[in-house]
């Protein structure tokens, strides 16, 4: 019971966690902006060019099968303001990464910030999303 | 494997017990160690495309005057030049002041174009907006899209602009020249500039490709389109920019695109970093994460 308990939590690498919706300047039309997970593996590649940067890491899923994860950021020039280099990751790192993630399912996300092996943490680019606008009341927009 | 799992799920739990934060600060992590992490941890240092370290100009010093007819050095918008929802002063984002006045051909014109961002964000793999294909933006969609540090030198003859997004540059004619009359179209179109006071060039263009979007938003316009840019040189370090949009095809009156839009002049010595649209980049992009994150299906 208890390993099965600890089990749970071990293969629940999703952890929802409500934040405000990030709002990247390549759409969010595929993107689930009102949850966040996180999700810790290890990195396989970093791709460090535009449009937008990705890191795609492996990491176990809650069967215990490996799932490949590709994670956007912005690009480069953007990411550079806030610390992030062509040299933040390499092949082998063990990152946790907290992102939103896309509608269907698919192991693609929008990267929050990711920890780094010393316990360094990179922002992601998070712009708050504007609210919708309410016909019915536009006073309070 | 058990011991794998037992160590994750440790991990986990502490993730989920630890509180919910707020945008700015980390998600998870023990409280006491963010604070300590936090602490410690220098803020992250901003490079210049040279690889040397960008310092913040002070903000207290007293503005120094502005030399006249002069708008030459870098110039740097921060993020008010992105425009990821359109046109800074005019964004879609589906409030009604922000409403442009179409004409029927504008409003036909607008519902075929389809952005992957604002209020009518269409998938990745569903947009036609003509950039992530690489190609150019032309104007007056440089000034209203990605537009990052912008140089600016200066001639007796002409002024040249030249922006991060594409590396794309474009020249102004001060030389007292007339816009041409029935111009082959260009990306870029034509442009003359002329001082209408000691700090203020209002920079005139038209003869452009309707092949372009106004703005990120996808706004349409026609080959008669004329976009009037006004460079006021505030001070001697900082530079506002407006952009007024007047195409009777699209719009029953002219529109401002960019009211007063501030950059600070960066040093004299600043590398502008490479920042180019590489259809190859763009397309393992598009492998990576833009076609499966379009796939249909729900989870």
């Amino acid at each position: 019971m208890k390993s099965n308990f600890l089990r749970f939590f071990a293969i629940a690498m999703v952890v929802s966690i409500l934040g405000v919706p990030l709002f990247a300047h390549h759409g969010n039309a595929a993107y689930d902006t009102e949850n966040r997970i996180t999700v810790k593996g290890t990195v396989t590649q970093w791709f460090w060019a535009n449009p937008h940067c990705v890191l795609q890491f492996d990491a176990k899923d809650d069967s215990g099968q490996v799932v490949h994860w590709g994670a956007e950021t912005e690009n480069p020039t953007t990411m550079t303001h806030t610390g992030w280099t062509k040299t933040s990751f390499k092949p082998g790192d063990e990152v946790t990464v907290t992102m939103i993630t896309v509608k269907n399912g698919k192991p693609i996300g929008r990267i929050a910030e990711v920890v780094l092996p010393n316990g360094q943490k990179l922002a992601g680019r998070v712009i708050p999303q504007l609210p919708a606008y309410n016909p019915e009341d536009p006073a309070k927009q | 494997m058990l011991k794998h799992f037992v160590a994750t799920g440790l991990v986990l739990v502490v993730c989920v017990l630890s509180p919910r934060t707020s945008q700015a600060a980390p998600q998870s992590g023990p409280a006491k160690d963010q604070k300590a992490t936090k602490a410690a941890a220098p803020a992250p240092e901003d490079h210049d495309g040279w690889g040397r370290p960008v310092t913040a100009a002070p903000k207290s010093q007293k503005p120094l005057p502005a030399p006249r007819h002069d708008l030459s050095g870098t110039w740097d918008p921060g993020d008010g030049g992105i425009g990821q929802l359109g046109s800074k002063a005019m964004p879609e984002d589906g409030r009604p002041e922000h409403r442009l006045p179409y004409t029927p051909a504008g409003q036909e014109a607008l519902s075929q174009n389809k952005p992957s961002n604002t209020i009518r964000s269409v998938l990745p793999t569903e947009t036609n907006d003509p950039v992530v294909t690489c190609d150019p933006q032309g104007m007056p969609r440089e000034d209203l899209y990605e537009m990052r540090a912008t140089q600016i030198v200066q001639t007796p003859l002409k002024i040249l602009i030249m922006y991060t997004f594409g590396k794309i540059w474009r020249v102004v004619w001060t030389d007292g020249r007339e816009l041409p009359k029935d111009p082959e179209p260009r990306w870029y179109g034509y442009s003359v500039g002329k001082w209408v006071d000691d700090y203020t060039l209002v920079v005139e263009t038209i003869g452009l490709d309707d092949r372009t979007w106004i703005d990120r938003a996808g706004r349409p316009h026609s080959d008669e389109l004329r976009v009037v840019e006004r460079y006021h040189r505030v001070d001697r370090d900082h530079l506002d920019l407006t952009v007024t949009i007047d195409d009777p095809k699209m719009y029953t009156k002219p529109w401002v695109a960019l009211d007063n839009l501030r950059f600070d002049l960066q040093p004299p010595d600043f590398d502008v970093r490479e920042m180019i649209c590489s259809p190859s980049e763009f397309a393992e992009y598009n492998k990576l994460i833009g076609n499966p994150a379009s796939e249909k299906g729900h989870k």
